[in-house]
């Protein structure tokens, strides 16, 4: 988790407004509060971590990605960021659209689904996969649309969606990932960062 | 009575021109505070009281000899830590505890003001009140806070003070009084007036009191602070005090029964002028029509960090209508928080014991006073 945080708060200049959607309890704020000079805001659907956050004095408003972006005006935050949700959305195309109109840029990442131990597990136990970041089970998961590291740049490729930067985390270890290794980092990557502009 | 001398008040000497076009001047604000006031003056905050409040916020309310309408949430160690923080609550103008408002005397006549009290706006309650930034040498207050009619005077204040305060809780209002909220007002006013011993606003408030139509305007005000849920879960069809129905029109019911203390014990401390002036201010307040339709500009010079809360079983002053506060305010890049409390005690859990409630104002507003503080925010 630790290291996800890093690379995003490398990602992010200093002095920048910062959402950051899907926030949870407020972790990740805290983190870029610490480390990065930010006017940071959040959004988060849950009414308990919603209360945690403001408990730490947190500005973070209770509302749902789906319904709530809305009320952002367009390019309102220098960052955006979506860590690790996109695949619990009803329409992650619906999401990703209006991160971009409110964000100049959008940090996304993604719990791979193309891993190759969720590769393996599929392949050899015939079952769907539970990992570290993927810890349910199919008939509780809240993630309605998984998709590996190589679905998400395809995504973006047809979508006209510049993508500036993919950073490959695995463990400890932080990699770029380029058009060129981009089969090699979807099989070993457990997470994808992207930094992303309309 | 006697206690009324015992109230803390100043006199506002300088003229302040009401939303009616009058002028007033020379008048008394009531006020009570708790806690202590610190050497760097930065621990106040001022808070506004609903319809039916007072000064007395917390502790034992010297009037009435009951304990003090925010007691849950203003106190040592509570919401509003009055070990740090200072604490200061007026009586709003119009009101009945001291403050300027139709009970006052009339010099001329020797009696009560009456109906010739001037019409009043909450954008006037919150002028009277600044006054006391003033009194008490405060350059900024720390907070504003308030729930239901207090919080239309927070977002009131931050409007006109934008500088004013760091922090405002607005709390379990609106920014525009809806036509339902109207609606039951009316209802309320229509009760004392229609009350033979109203004497078109000039009862003297011994031999002639309203007090039968101002009962019946709590009782219906008072269900609309409840919620449906809460009351089928206190009440259900429970029978006061009998065993069967009694086939006559006395209280069989335990919530009629309930409703008729709630009423009768109203009007022992509240008058009913009070109740058609403040309710009037309620039903008046529009702060998007006053910023030309757009909220937004309400609060565009503002750096207060605002925090938002609303309540699942508020029927009155629903979760939709706090939030059109929040949209205004990420409309501008404010620095807002909010949050909605699952209850099922309706309208009035703002005033109730509701630990979700209590502990998340206590825990930001210390965090708060510490970041800022320490200049991380």
């Amino acid at each position: 988790m630790k290291e996800e945080f890093k690379v995003i708060s490398e990602l992010i200049d200093e002095k920048s407004r910062v959402l950051d959607v899907g926030c949870g309890d407020g972790i990740l704020m805290e983190y870029l509060l610490k480390n990065k000079v930010v006017d940071i805001r959040g959004l988060e659907i849950s009414k308990e971590k919603v209360k945690k956050c403001l408990s730490n004095g947190l500005a973070v408003v209770e509302g749902d990605a789906e319904n709530d972006l809305k009320q952002f005006p367009d390019l309102s935050f220098d960052y955006v960021i979506l860590s690790q949700t996109l695949q619990a959305f009803m329409s992650p195309e619906n999401v990703i659209k209006n991160l971009l109109r409110v964000g100049k840029k959008v940090i996304v990442t993604i719990p791979n689904f193309g891993h190759w131990k969720v590769r393996v597990d599929l392949l050899f136990k015939g079952e769907m996969p539970i990992t570290k970041n993927l810890p349910y089970e199919w008939y509780n998961t809240p993630n309605l649309h998984m998709c590996t590291i190589q679905d998400f740049y395809n995504f973006c490729n047809n979508k006209g969606i510049n993508i500036f930067q993919t950073i490959s985390l695995n463990g400890q270890k932080t990699s770029k990932i380029t058009s060129s290794n981009l089969k090699f980092k979807n099989l070993i990557s457990e997470l994808g960062i992207f930094l992303l502009e309309k | 009575m006697s206690n009324f001398d015992k109230m803390k008040s100043i006199i506002i000497k300088q003229p302040l021109k009401l939303d009616c076009g009058k002028e007033i001047s020379n008048f008394p604000l009531a006020y009570e505070t708790y806690g202590n006031l610190n050497e760097k003056k930065d621990n106040a905050i001022l808070i506004f009281h609903a319809l039916t409040g007072d000064q007395f916020a917390s502790d034992i309310n010297p009037v009435t000899n009951k304990e003090g309408w925010w007691n849950y949430a203003v106190g040592p160690d509570k919401a509003f830590d009055t070990k740090k923080f200072f604490v200061i609550c007026a009586n709003v103008i119009g009101g009945c505890m001291g403050s300027y408002g139709p009970r006052t005397i009339d010099p001329l006549t020797n009696k009560p003001l009456g109906i010739n009290f001037p019409v009043i706006t909450i954008n006037d309650m919150v002028n009277a009140q600044y006054k006391l930034l003033d009194h008490f040498k405060i350059e900024k207050l720390f907070a504003v806070a308030g729930g239901s009619m207090g919080g239309m005077q927070v977002l009131q204040f931050v409007s006109n003070f934008p500088n004013k305060a760091k922090v405002a809780l607005p709390i379990a209002c609106t920014a525009s009084h809806s036509a339902q909220n109207i609606a039951f007002n009316e209802l309320g006013r229509q009760a004392i007036m229609s009350d033979i011993n109203w004497k078109d606003g000039l009862y003297d408030g011994k031999t002639f009191n309203p007090d039968k139509g101002l009962a019946v305007a709590r009782m219906a005000a008072h269900i609309t602070y409840l919620s449906k849920k809460g009351l089928q879960e206190k009440f259900g069809r429970n029978l006061q005090e009998r065993s069967d129905l009694k086939f006559s029109f006395d209280a069989d019911f335990q919530i009629e029964s309930y409703l008729r203390y709630q009423g009768s014990m109203f009007v022992d401390r509240f008058d009913a002028n009070s109740y058609l002036y403040i309710t009037r201010a309620m039903d008046y307040f529009d702060l998007t029509k006053q910023h030309g339709g757009n909220l937004s500009k309400a609060f565009k010079d503002s750096k207060t960090k605002f925090f938002i809360i609303s309540f699942t079983s508020d029927w009155l002053y629903p979760t939709s209508e706090n939030k059109d506060i929040v949209i205004a305010l990420n409309a501008i890049g404010a620095d807002v928080g909010f949050v909605e409390i699952k209850t099922d005690k309706g309208h009035d859990s703002f005033l109730l014991d509701v630990p979700d409630f209590l502990s998340t104002i206590k825990n930001y507003l210390n965090t708060t006073y510490l970041n800022i503080n320490e200049r991380r925010i």
